[in-house]
């Protein structure tokens, strides 16, 4: 009995010795390595396998649907096996990414100037994209994809932040944000938000048309006494708010059974709940809308840049892109594109003067955006606190 | 001839001779015996938690998300301070308390039946019953619970024609979910505690005349006193951790879990998530320390 509780007793001695070491190393592993800050300059052999990153409906191999599947003709063409990963938010994709286990990413504008900043991605030398060139000139070098005149990646497709409301419940399409801010009182729990702190720039947005005294110019660019104004609208209409998606089945099954009637949405959720019989419809409200233009970017720690140019290439290519963008309802980056789908009015493509009037989701930061220099502005983390604020 | 001399001698393999080392040295048998148990307790279980207390002093670069090993008190502070972190622990524990008495309240006569009244047959058909639904997903259990409650939900169905509505998604829905969750966690250890009480003195309290409630109150009570807490201590902790019902079912509402999970899934802000996370764990401990001397923590 007295031998066995020595034993332990050293057995707990060694115990806390791995434990020690472990937290030693533990400790001693975080903030990663910066990756390439130069783009490549030649193109060799694909490497046979690539790992993407991908917003849901933009790297479809078939799985969810046989009919639908530009990933197994990649493959097919390149030899580069993919496996992909889709994602809910652009706040998951960023700590997906971060992670260093994907080679490629489909980033929105509200995480492309993270993964930036982070060194998660590597620049991209477009040469080596042919079909870059075809690319809506209005897409080329913006805020979101091309820092410090180097560019990150290949812009991929855009669309809106609808409004989309019941159509038991409307008689006719609501004109104004107003319906979800204002006088949401009028639908009281029935009303919805896109759950994620980049939603205070349509709040703001919002407050650009209503209150012309703050002086909101940008929604991304929000000084802290304009920040205040958006939470307040923002908390308003908290008291109304049935539910907060970020699921876009929840949404679908929300607006199906009626518990919300009228809130933020994509185009693909009104497509797959009309097709589904929900009395749904959408509008673009006169206050304008947000909106998202994405772009696929490199990992700065990849191994396989071969087939990640490759995936830049193809997915951009118009037959494909067309494809993705069709399968996803949003605007292909390319005229070309258009070729390939039927629907491209109904997204506008290829006007740029609608395409400018989407605020595009962007990284708020304490520069401001806006242009002005005599004020600093609220940056993400800032918007994350006030969300989950606002959220109580 | 002898039957000894005929036995072959044994080949000398690798694994013969390690079972005559291991043979002779009891000592390193058992160090070798527990290793890996000690190794899973201590580095899975016991370093996870320590690094998970650690990494709620660092911080976060709020633009590149990468965390910063500086020893900090800001994020314990501000969980402490904040007045949206004592909303949500508020609404945590309030329907985390909810919850365990609604369960306890129909944990009790089930139990009660289960071990004191039915038949060793219906005993065993009642402990199937209430083990069937922890056979499927937490996940669909929960969705149901959103189909019931939505508005075209069964729910609205059943009370519309007597001018009824549904209650709709929010925090009462949030409570009756979990109730319907953690019911079989608190059903058992009654169940168990109630079986453990002998009849005998149920018969004894009869024959010196005490009628059924005094009983229940005098004798049965206390003795299942620490098997109700353990089934507290389950309904409760579930309760405090949980943040997939509260998400389904609890409409705009956020729990602790909720902002444990926006702070590492959407701010990227592990820090500050761990700090979080410090308060259910605090209150836990709290509860464990409080009914430690009731005997509870041997019925678990």
């Amino acid at each position: 009995m007295k031998r066995m509780t020595r034993t332990v007793r050293r057995g707990v001695t060694v115990g806390l010795a791995i434990t020690t070491v472990a937290l030693l190393t533990a400790c001693g592993t975080s903030g990663g390595g910066t990756g390439p800050t130069e783009a490549a300059s030649e193109l060799g052999e694909t490497e046979g396998q690539l790992s993407v990153l991908a917003w849901p409906g933009y790297a479809e191999d078939g799985s969810n649907d046989p009919a639908v599947d530009w990933v197994t003709p990649f493959e097919d063409a390149t030899g580069c096996e993919v496996t992909v990963k889709t994602f809910g938010t652009s706040d998951e994709a960023v700590n997906l990414f971060k992670t260093g286990d994907y080679d490629v990413v489909s980033a929105s504008g509200d995480a492309s100037l993270r993964l930036v900043a982070a060194g998660d991605v590597q620049p991209v030398n477009l040469d080596l994209v042919p079909n870059y060139a075809n690319v809506y000139d209005f897409l080329k070098d913006k805020a979101w994809n091309t820092v410090d005149g180097q560019n990150y990646g290949v812009p991929h497709g855009y669309g809106a932040n609808l409004l989309m409301y019941s159509t038991d419940v409307f008689s006719e399409a609501p004109s104004s944000w107003g319906v979800v801010f204002d006088e949401s009182d009028a639908y009281t729990g029935k009303v919805t938000a896109y759950d994620s702190p980049i939603y205070i720039a349509d709040a703001a947005m919002y407050l650009m048309a209503t209150q012309p005294d703050l002086g909101i110019e940008n929604p991304y660019a929000l000084d802290e006494e304009q920040l205040a104004a958006a939470v307040d609208l923002l908390k308003t209409q908290r008291a109304n708010i049935g539910e907060y998606w970020s699921d876009y089945l929840k949404e679908i099954q929300a607006f199906t059974t009626g518990d919300t009637v009228v809130g933020t949405t994509w185009q693909v959720i009104q497509n797959v709940a009309a097709a589904e019989g929900a009395p749904t419809d959408v509008t673009v409200p006169e206050e304008g809308v947000t909106g998202w233009s994405d772009t696929w970017m490199i990992s700065s720690s990849t191994e396989n840049p071969n087939c990640s140019y490759a995936w830049l290439d193809y997915i951009a290519s118009p037959e494909v892109n067309g494809q993705a963008t069709e399968y996803f309802g949003e605007a292909p980056s390319s005229d070309e594109a258009c070729e390939f789908r039927s629907d491209c009015e109904a997204y506008h493509a290829g006007d740029a003067a609608y395409a400018e009037n989407i605020w595009y989701w962007t990284t708020p930061i304490e520069k401001c955006i806006d242009g002005r220099t005599d004020v600093t502005c609220t940056d993400y983390s800032a918007w994350t606190e006030a969300w989950q604020e606002i959220k109580g | 001839m002898t039957t000894t001399s005929t036995v072959p001698r044994p080949p000398r393999t690798p694994a013969r001779a390690a079972s005559a080392f291991l043979s002779a040295h009891p000592r390193t048998r058992l160090i070798l015996l527990l290793s890996a148990p000690l190794f899973w307790l201590g580095v899975v279980y016991v370093v996870a938690l320590a690094l998970l207390l650690v990494t709620a002093f660092w911080s976060v670069d709020s633009f590149t998300g990468e965390v910063t090993t500086e020893f900090t008190l800001d994020n314990i502070i501000e969980v402490v301070t904040g007045s949206l972190y004592q909303t949500v622990t508020l609404r945590t524990v309030g329907v985390a308390l909810a919850v365990t008495l609604i369960d306890v309240a129909f944990a009790l006569p089930i139990a009660f039946f289960m071990a004191k009244v039915a038949t060793p047959r219906m005993q065993r058909v009642l402990l199937i019953l209430v083990l069937t639904p922890l056979w499927a997903s937490y996940l669909v259990k929960a969705y149901a619970w959103r189909s019931v409650l939505s508005q075209d939900g069964i729910l609205e169905w059943l009370v519309a024609p007597f001018g009824g509505q549904t209650i709709g998604y929010g925090l009462p829905a949030t409570i009756i979910t979990l109730s319907y969750l953690w019911l079989p966690y608190v059903i058992l250890p009654i169940y168990a505690g109630l079986e453990r009480v002998p009849d005998s003195l149920l018969e004894a309290s009869g024959d010196l005349g005490g009628k059924s409630w005094p009983t229940l109150r005098l004798v049965v009570f206390p003795l299942v006193l620490p098997a109700i807490i353990a089934g507290t201590i389950f309904a409760f902790a579930l309760s405090l951790g949980d943040y997939i019902t509260v998400n389904i079912v609890g409409g705009a509402n956020q729990m602790l879990g909720n902002l444990v999970y926006t702070n590492v899934g959407a701010a990227n802000n592990l820090p500050l998530a761990s700090a979080i996370a410090l308060i259910p764990i605090a209150i836990i401990f709290g509860y464990l320390f409080l009914v430690r001397r009731t005997g509870a923590l041997d019925n678990l």
